[in-house]
C-alpha cells in the first residue's frame, strides 16, 4: 500500500459520538402519543379522529410553506410539528369545528415557531400559543364540551364538528341530550367545581371517564406513555415531576387552610389536563429551563400559577396560561440559576 | 441521603458511559517493534523549554546517550533512542503541527542495539529530596498521561504547601487506550518503586493508586505486593468518562473538590500517571534516560492491533506498516477519540506524549447537519465541571466570549468533550468552547 495514497480527514475531538437525533427524539414524542390519541378517538369517536388529522395536517403544512417561502430546507422530517399538531388536537374539545382547528394549526406553527425562527428559538410552547389565539378567537366552542363514550360516535359526527367556516357552530345542546348518559351536564369537573362546588371523585379521574378535553382526561395513560419517554431518556423527567410537585404543593397549602371550601392536591393533579400539561406542555424542552434549579424553579411556578388561576381566576383553563407564563420567566429563572460549578468557591446560599 | 454520601466517594457527578473497545488489545502482552531505518526527534517533546543539542552532523550515537540536554529548570534531556549516526539536525513536521527543529538519527541496522548501560543505584531512596528531583530531571520524563508536563518539575512542591496524599492515577478511562492497563499488569515492581520516589520527592506520607473497575485484574496483580503498612493502597472506583481527570479523580477517591483555577497541591494533592511512575521507577535506579514507551496502535482496519514498545521518533508510517493497517480513508488520531489529536501527515514521529494511535474509519469523519439547540439538557447533565454548555454555545455563537468567561466560567472548561458527544444537535460545543478561549487569550494579551 502507497501511504501517501492514504485520504486523511483532519476534524476536532471529540472523534466518537452518541446521541439521539432530534429527529428521533421528536418522533419518540409521537410515539409517546399515540396511545393518547387512540384513546381519545375511543371515547369520542370520529370526530375526535378528524380533529387530530386536521391539526397536525395544518401544523405540518405550515411548517413546510413557512420554510419553503424563507427558502430553507424543510424541517417536517423531524417530527417537531407533527408533535405540534398532535399536542393542539389533545387539548382542544372533541366537538371543535374543524375550520378552528386547522387555523389553530396555522397560528401555532406560524405565530409559536416560525415568527422566532423555528425549532430551538421558540420561546413559547407552539401549540399552547395555538390553543391560546384560539382561546380567544372563539371562546364559545373552545368550552363546549360532549360527553365521552356515546353510543354512536363511531359512525356519526359531532354535529359542531362539521361547522362551515365563518358559520355559527350549529348548538350542540340537543345532540349532547340526545346521546348523553346519565348526569352529563356538559361541563368538565373542574367547571363543576369552580361553579357548582361538585368534586369529581378522583378515581374517575385518574382513569378519564369524564368529559375534558379529546387527550387530557386519563390521568392514568398519560402516566404511562410519559414514562415510556422517561424510559427511553427522551424527555427530563424533572420537569413533569416539579410541575406535578408545585401544583400539589399548592394545593395543599389551600386544602390544608380549609378543606371544605378549597379541593385536594389528588383532584387538583389529576383534573383539567394538568397531568397532559406536565407530562407534554410544560417538557417543551426548548421553552422550559436547562439547569438543574432552574426546572425546579419553573415547574413550581408553573404549579403554584395553575392552581392560583384556577381557585381564584376566571378561567378554568388555567395550566395553559400558567406555562405560557412560565415559558416567558424562563430566561430570567435561567439566568438566575447557573449551576455552581465544581471547584467553585461555596456560596452563602449552599454553605 | 445516606446511601447517596456511600456512593459519592466512589465517582464524581455527571461524566458519560462509553462504549470502551479496550478487548481488542488489553489483553495482549508488550511487544517491542524493529527499529525505524530513521528517527526524528524533535528537540520540543515536553511542556516548557525544548531541549539544546549536544550532537553535531555525523557524529556516532549509541542508544540511550544523552543527545540534547535541558535547558533550565522546565525543560528535559533528551536520548538517543538508538544506536546510530546523527544525520541532521534540521526542521521537521510535528504531530502538533508546524515545524520544529529535530535531531534526525540514521539507526545502525547491523549493530544489537545495546543500552549505554552505567552502574545500578540502590540509593535513590536514601538521597535528598533536591538530588532525587534532579535525578528524576536526568531521566528525561515527562508525564505519559499525554500532557508531557516534565516530572520532576511536578515532584517540586513549594514549600509552603504540604502534600499529604499522592494519587496515582490508572483509570485511562478514554476507549480503545490500553497501555496503562497493560504497565500495571507487567510491571508492578517498577511501579511501586515509583511510587516511592513520588512520595519520597512530595514528601507524602500516603499514596492511593486509583483504577476504574472494568480493570480488576489489576487490583489482584497490584494488592499482594502493596507494602502492609498501609502506606500505599489501590482502589477501585466506578467506570466513567472523564474518570482519568485530575478532579475527577480526587473527588472520587477522597472526595476532594479542586478549587477552580488553582492545582491539586493546593488541597495537599500530587497526582501522576501510572505509567509515568512506573517509567521512573524503572528508569531511575537504572541510570537510563526515557527513549521509548508503550504505544497501544489499534483501531479499524488493523490486522494486529495492540501494545507496542516503541522508540521515540518512529514515523506514523512505519507503525502502520508493521501493525497491517490496510484503508484508504480515515482518521488518525494521537490519543483517544474523545480528546486526542487529528495528525495531518503520516511522516510524523511519535513522540514522548505519543501514548496511542488511532485509527478511525467514517465513525469519525462523519459530519451530520448542526441544528438549533433544542434546549434538552442532556449537555449540561454530562458536563464534570458542570457547566452549562447549552448557553455557553448560544453565546459562542453570538460571539459574547467574555460573557463566556465572565459569567459561564468557560476557563473552567478542560475539553473533555462530554457535551458534544451527547448533544442531538450535533453543536460542535468543545470546538466552539476551545475557539473562545483562544480567542480569549489573545484579546487578554493584547490588553495587557
Ligand atoms: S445537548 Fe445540544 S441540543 Fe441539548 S441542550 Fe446541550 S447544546 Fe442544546
Ligand atoms: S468539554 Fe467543557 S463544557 Fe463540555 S463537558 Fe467537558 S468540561 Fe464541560
Amino acid at each position: 500500500m502507497a501511504k501517501s495514497d492514504l485520504k486523511i480527514d483532519i476534524r476536532t475531538s471529540p472523534y466518537i459520538r452518541k446521541a439521539p437525533t432530534v429527529a428521533q427524539i421528536m418522533r419518540n414524542v409521537v410515539y409517546a402519543l399515540v396511545p393518547l390519541v387512540i384513546y381519545a378517538v375511543y371515547q369520542f369517536g370520529i370526530s375526535a379522529l378528524a380533529l387530530v388529522i386536521i391539526t397536525t395536517l395544518s401544523c405540518m403544512l405550515t411548517e413546510h410553506f413557512f420554510c419553503k417561502m424563507s427558502a430553507k430546507k424543510s424541517t417536517i422530517t423531524d417530527a417537531s410539528a407533527v408533535i405540534t399538531g398532535l399536542l393542539l388536537a389533545m387539548t382542544l374539545p372533541p366537538g371543535f369545528p374543524l375550520w378552528m382547528g386547522a387555523i389553530a394549526g396555522f397560528t401555532a406553527i406560524a405565530m409559536g415557531k416560525t415568527l422566532f425562527g423555528g425549532l430551538g428559538f421558540n420561546v413559547f410552547n407552539p401549540a399552547l400559543v395555538g390553543r391560546a389565539f384560539i382561546q380567544a378567537a372563539f371562546p364559545v366552542s373552545i368550552t363546549t364540551w360532549t360527553p365521552a363514550l356515546a353510543t354512536d360516535r363511531f359512525v356519526e359526527f359531532i354535529p359542531s364538528t362539521l361547522a362551515l367556516p365563518f358559520m355559527k357552530p350549529l348548538p350542540t345542546a340537543d345532540w349532547t341530550a340526545q346521546v348523553a348518559l346519565d348526569g352529563f351536564s356538559g361541563a368538565t369537573p373542574l367547571a363543576l367545581m369552580k361553579f357548582q362546588g361538585i368534586m369529581t371523585d378522583t378515581y374517575d379521574l385518574f382513569f378519564g371517564t369524564i368529559a375534558g378535553s379529546t387527550g387530557e382526561t386519563s390521568s392514568l395513560l398519560i402516566l404511562i406513555c410519559g414514562f415510556y419517554l422517561v424510559y427511553r431518556k427522551m424527555l427530563d423527567w424533572r420537569i413533569p415531576a416539579a410541575v406535578l410537585f408545585g401544583t400539589a404543593i399548592s394545593a395543599e397549602f389551600f386544602y390544608f387552610m380549609d378543606p371544605t371550601k378549597y379541593p385536594s392536591p389528588g383532584f387538583m393533579v389529576c383534573s383539567g389536563g394538568l397531568m397532559f400539561a406536565a407530562v407534554f406542555m410544560a417538557s417543551d424542552m426548548v421553552a422550559s429551563p436547562v439547569t438543574p434549579l432552574g426546572i425546579f424553579v419553573f415547574g413550581c411556578l408553573v404549579g403554584f400559577l395553575t392552581v392560583i388561576i384556577r381557585l381564584f381566576g376566571g378561567l378554568t383553563e388555567a395550566v395553559m396560561y400558567a406555562i405560557l407564563f412560565g415559558n416567558a420567566a424562563t430566561p430570567l429563572i435561567e439566568s438566575y440559576t447557573q449551576p455552581r460549578i465544581y471547584g467553585a468557591r461555596k456560596q452563602a446560599k449552599d454553605k | 441521603m445516606d446511601l447517596f454520601k456511600l456512593f459519592k466517594k466512589n465517582t464524581f457527578s455527571h461524566g458519560i458511559h462509553l462504549d470502551e473497545y479496550k478487548d481488542e488489545t488489553n489483553a495482549k502482552t508488550t511487544r517491542r517493534l524493529p527499529f525505524a531505518p530513521e528517527l526524528t526527534l524533535p528537540l520540543s517533546q515536553n511542556t516548557g523549554k525544548p531541549a539544546k543539542a549536544i550532537v553535531h552532523k555525523g557524529q556516532q550515537v549509541t542508544r540511550g546517550e544523552i543527545i540534547a540536554v535541558a535547558d533550565g529548570f522546565m525543560s528535559v534531556p533528551l536520548h538517543s533512542p538508538v544506536t546510530g549516526t546523527i544525520k541532521a539536525i534540521d526542521i521537521a513536521k510535528t504531530a502538533e503541527g508546524g515545524k520544529q527543529p529535530a535531531i534526525i538519527i540514521t539507526t545502525a541496522l547491523s549493530s544489537g542495539q545495546h543500552l549505554l548501560t552505567s552502574d545500578i543505584r540502590n540509593d535513590y531512596l536514601q538521597i535528598s529530596r533536591e538530588e532525587l528531583i534532579q535525578a528524576v530531571q536526568n531521566t528525561g520524563m515527562v508525564g505519559l498521561g499525554g500532557a508531557a508536563f516534565p516530572s520532576h518539575v511536578k515532584m517540586k512542591i513549594p514549600a509552603d504547601t504540604n502534600i499529604h496524599t499522592v494519587l496515582i492515577n490508572g483509570c485511562e478511562c478514554e476507549p480503545f487506550m490500553t497501555t496503562d492497563h497493560r504497565v500495571m499488569l507487567e510491571r508492578v515492581e517498577q511501579l511501586l518503586h515509583g511510587i516511592r520516589i513520588a512520595m519520597k520527592c512530595v514528601a507524602a506520607p500516603k499514596a492511593i493508586i486509583g483504577i476504574e473497575d472494568n480493570k480488576l485484574d489489576v487490583l489482584h496483580a497490584i494488592e499482594p505486593h502493596l507494602p502492609t503498612d498501609g502506606s500505599i493502597t489501590i482502589k477501585a472506583i466506578i467506570t466513567k468518562y472523564p474518570q482519568g481527570a485530575q478532579k475527577m479523580l480526587a473527588y472520587a477517591l477522597l472526595g476532594i473538590e479542586i478549587p477552580s483555577g488553582q492545582r491539586s497541591s493546593s488541597v495537599g494533592l500530587a497526582i501522576f500517571n501510572v505509567a509515568t511512575l512506573a517509567k521512573i521507577g524503572a528508569l531511575l535506579p537504572a541510570n537510563q534516560g526515557l527513549i521509548e514507551r508503550i504505544v497501544t496502535i489499534t483501531g479499524d482496519n488493523i490486522a494486529h492491533p495492540g501494545n507496542y514498545l516503541i522508540p521515540f521518533g518512529t514515523p506514523l508510517s512505519f507503525l502502520l506498516e508493521h501493525v497491517g493497517f490496510k484503508g484508504e480513508e480515515a482518521s488518525l488520531i494521537l490519543g483517544g477519540p474523545m480528546m486526542g489529536m487529528a495528525v495531518r501527515s503520516l511522516d510524523m514521529p511519535t513522540t514522548k506524549a505519543t501514548g496511542t494511535v488511532l485509527i478511525l474509519d467514517e465513525r469519525a469523519t462523519k459530519r451530520d447537519d448542526i441544528l438549533p439547540c433544542i434546549k434538552c439538557s442532556r449537555c449540561l447533565q454530562a458536563c464534570p465541571i458542570h457547566l452549562n454548555p447549552s448557553e455557553l454555545g448560544l453565546l459562542a455563537a453570538q460571539r459574547q466570549y467574555d460573557v463566556m468567561e465572565e459569567k459561564y466560567h468557560l476557563k473552567d472548561c478542560f475539553e473533555c468533550g462530554c457535551c458534544s458527544y451527547v448533544c442531538p444537535s450535533n453543536i460542535p460545543l468543545v470546538q466552539y468552547f476551545r475557539i473562545a478561549k483562544v480567542l480569549n487569550r489573545e484579546r487578554h494579551l493584547q490588553d495587557g
